[in-house]
């Protein structure tokens, strides 16, 4: 068995797995937020802000945050390997979006802490 | 893959990855005669007919590469329609009058709209719906047809 070291979860059955996890939370993720935004045409701060000062509404946020980043993670990895055939600039690709992954986690939850 | 010999029980691979590395030659061997390929092989993507489900998948794969570059747009919106009142204004008036907001706001929803929908095939066919040749050219062609239309909506949103 080749084992891979850059790829989420060091199997491609686990990867294949929480690829379609993430895909259904952001999926109604996605479906939550655009029929919330549609149902709000008038949307303002105070509602806006209050939405995501809820613990339901900030524990399916950072569900989905999550979900992004392994979801990309595991996404790119793949496009990368199919098609980057130099293993260099494959690792360089590879590092740069995991790190900026992580940047996105971090900034993200301050956002939705800070606010 | 540049070389490819065969004998009787052993074949050869020969890989060469990129410049400046070294070349990584695999034997494989077997009791039995081991057959080398002898038609053309032609791997060239840009050379070769991509029937409507092949497009569907690549274009699923170019939408998330675009959703992931897109994101920085998104956190950055969140960020600031959430830190103060003034705040969301600004987005709000962005999204309402600058024709810039308004293309990436429509790129972002038209790429969210094809990968949600080729995506949901993809779930589809991981439980065995449509998971064959006649199937696949079927959902191809309904993922076209519906991810057009939400693109459009998406556009009568946003303008």
């Amino acid at each position: 068995m080749v084992t891979m070291i850059t790829n989420l979860g060091r199997s491609g059955l686990s990867d294949w797995l929480v690829q379609r996890i993430s895909a259904v939370v952001l999926a109604l993720y996605t479906l939550f937020l655009v029929a919330y935004v549609l149902f709000h045409p008038g949307l303002d701060y105070l509602t806006w802000s209050a939405l995501f000062e809820s613990t339901a509404m900030r524990i399916f946020t950072l569900a989905a945050l999550l979900s992004i980043a392994a979801h990309a993670w595991i996404g790119l990895w793949t496009i990368f390997t199919d098609y980057v055939k130099c293993t260099r600039l494959r690792l360089v690709l590879q590092v740069v979006v995991v790190l900026a992954l992580f940047t996105f986690v971090i900034w993200s939850v301050q956002v939705l802490w800070g606010a | 893959m540049q070389n490819l010999k065969s004998s009787k029980s052993t074949l050869t691979l020969t890989f060469a990855p990129c410049d400046g590395q070294v070349e990584r030659v695999i034997t494989v061997t077997s009791k039995k005669p081991i057959k080398a390929a002898k038609r053309p092989v032609n791997l060239d993507l840009g050379t070769i007919k991509q029937p409507l489900p092949a497009l569907v998948s690549i274009t699923h794969r170019v939408t998330g590469v675009m959703l992931f570059i897109g994101l920085i747009f998104a956190l950055w919106a969140f960020d600031v329609s959430l830190s103060s009142q003034q705040g969301f204004d600004s987005v709000r008036h962005a999204l309402e009058h600058n024709f810039f907001a308004k293309l990436v706001a429509w790129g972002l929803l038209s790429a969210l709209a094809w990968h949600f929908v080729a995506g949901i095939r993809h779930l589809a066919m991981d439980l065995h719906y449509a998971d064959d040749r006649e199937g696949g050219m079927r959902t191809s062609k309904i993922v076209v047809v519906v991810s057009a239309v939400l693109i459009v909506l998406a556009g009568v949103w946003v303008w």
